[in-house]
């Protein structure tokens, strides 16, 4: 808790593009170097700031998809329809270009590697990426704490970094991922597309019992269902811990 | 000033002529210092509240029976964004005040959800200032207003109350929501009046 | 129009404060539940940014920001409790 305590006053700074990946047809990630980023805690989001010649500026929150690493970090990116912001890092950010964020922001939406209690991640959408930060950071922390992410995405095409869950999955070091289709299932997929339920947390998640610390981030209409699922069922309310992406503040 | 951004340009028009400091957007952004509340006509009812506590109050069919009218103006909010010629449709303050016997020089409006905003009474007449239930065509929609908001477009636009339920008339200025947190006691957007001192 | 989180307050609260205030215990000056500044009901649009109470709805935090200027409300709030290193 010590470095939550005292970080210094956060102030905009300047990072430069280092990479670009694109994660589906509509996401990528983006590789940013900044010269004095003290690293960042699994879970934290950067505020993003852009600026045009005339001083026009647009200013929206981006979750850090990588574990902690001093001097740089990453973040992926949804486009939206009519994203203004997202369209520019999107489409126009290359590499070499500046890119003015604030952070790493946020001590409370954060899981700590030195915690054992299990965790469940609950993900809706571009939700995943700060989830996904936490699954990096329990490796590169040499973690065993069980995770358990309920994935939910609209198809197979619009789910991030696919590969790189199954390969961590196969490791079978204490990670299971569901996916959880709502409109479009892959060939041969068992169950009808559909929203999470009770019954897909019940199975894919932890019980009550185990006192999971649990991690609910998506679309905030999402989030409230989900956490709803989970209170219902027996989870204690105060292990529960969202973040909501909304029409501001979130990734747009 | 931020950093540029190279090659960015928001989602924003060029060429007309603004308040200084506002740019031209396509879309209608919300703005809400909290829930969007859900008020039916059937319950709804603006009360004007004169300095020696004399009230006039509509419902809302007493208040749709009042003469109305279709309103073209250009709107600018103090986060910078400017839209023209937006249409609306509304009864005029002018209308409302007409039966109103008031000494006052000041006005707080007050919406459903506690939001307030202050100006002088004279903001309110001569044309300058509509209850409108009417936006692009259509019943004015929750999350910008509706039933029914404020609308004084010659002031920034948190001037311009949603949820707009009554309207105080005081003889002494009392700042509102915003006023009370930097944001400027008048707010005209040529004169570029959005905090405090400017 | 629906809230978010009161962590992403986090940018705006870290420009005016070296700690991080969303971590904070505040108690709601309304209804007197106390809770994280991170449990929070946030309404984010500028004009400025509004802190709920998720026990009763009631304002605990307002703050707006000018070009050279920040405004706090925090009347809505009790107290704050921050969290600070132990002392050795």
């Amino acid at each position: 808790m010590a470095r939550a305590a005292i970080l210094g006053r956060l102030t905009w700074q300047e990072g430069t593009v280092t990479a670009v990946r694109e994660e589906t047809s509509t996401a990528r990630t983006i590789a940013l170097n900044l010269p004095g980023w003290p690293g960042h805690l699994a879970g934290q989001h950067v505020d993003v700031r852009l600026t045009a010649e005339d001083g026009y500026s647009a200013q929206r929150s981006y979750s850090i998809a990588s574990p902690p690493d001093d001097g740089r970090l990453e973040l992926t990116v949804q486009r939206l329809p009519d994203g203004e912001v997202s369209s520019y890092l999107d489409d126009v950010l290359e590499v070499g270009y500046p890119l003015e964020l604030r952070g790493p922001i946020g001590g409370w939406f954060v899981w700590d590697p030195a915690s054992t209690a299990p965790v469940l991640l609950v993900a809706g959408g571009s939700g995943v990426v700060p989830l996904m930060a936490m699954i990096r950071t329990r490796e590169a922390a040499g973690s065993k704490a069980p995770f358990r992410l309920v994935y939910s995405v609209r198809s197979p095409d619009t789910a991030l970094y696919t590969e790189e869950l199954a390969e961590r999955q196969r490791r079978g070091d204490g990670l299971d991922v569901s996916y959880q289709y709502t409109r479009t299932t892959p060939p041969g997929w068992a169950a009808p597309p559909g929203r999470i339920n009770a019954e897909v947390l019940a199975s894919a998640g932890w019980p009550p019992d185990r006192h999971p610390a649990v991690f609910v981030c998506g679309p905030t209409p999402f989030v409230e269902a989900v956490a709803n699922l989970l209170v219902n069922t027996g989870h204690d309310p105060g292990a529960i811990k969202t973040e909501r992406f909304g029409p501001t503040g979130g990734q747009s | 000033m931020g950093i540029v951004s190279p090659g960015f340009h928001g989602r924003r028009q060029a060429g007309q002529k603004l308040p200084p400091g506002q740019y031209l957007v396509t879309d209608f952004p919300v703005l809400s210092a909290g829930p969007t509340p859900r008020v039916d006509t059937g319950s709804w009812e603006l009360r004007i509240k004169t300095e020696t506590g004399q009230v006039h109050s509509w419902d809302w069919t007493a208040f749709r029976a009042l003469p109305s009218e279709d309103i073209t103006v250009d709107i600018h909010c103090v986060t910078k964004w400017s839209k023209l010629q937006t249409g609306w449709q509304g009864v005029s303050l002018d209308t409302l005040l007409a039966g109103v016997d008031t000494g006052a020089g000041f006005a707080l409006a007050r919406s459903y959800g506690g939001y307030t905003t202050n100006l002088p009474l004279a903001d309110l007449r001569d044309g300058q200032a509509w209850i409108a239930y009417e936006f692009d065509g259509k019943a004015l929609a929750a999350e910008h207003g509706g039933p029914a908001r404020l609308l004084v477009p010659h002031l920034y636009f948190w001037k311009s109350a949603k949820w707009v339920t009554g309207i105080d008339l005081m003889t002494k200025d009392m700042p509102g929501f915003w006023e009370s947190l930097g944001y400027h006691n008048y707010g005209d957007p040529w004169r570029e009046q959005r905090y405090w001192g400017d | 129009m629906s809230h978010l989180d009161g962590n992403m307050l986090g940018g705006e609260l870290g420009e005016l404060f070296t700690m991080d205030v969303t971590m904070a215990v505040a108690q709601c000056a309304s209804c007197g539940t106390p809770g994280m500044i991170a449990q929070t009901m946030v309404y984010a649009d500028a004009p400025g940014m509004i802190a709920r109470c998720p026990s009763c709805g009631e304002i605990m935090l307002r703050l707006a920001r000018g070009p050279d200027r920040a405004w706090l409300d925090l009347r809505g709030v009790t107290y704050l409790q921050l969290p600070m290193p132990a002392e050795p």
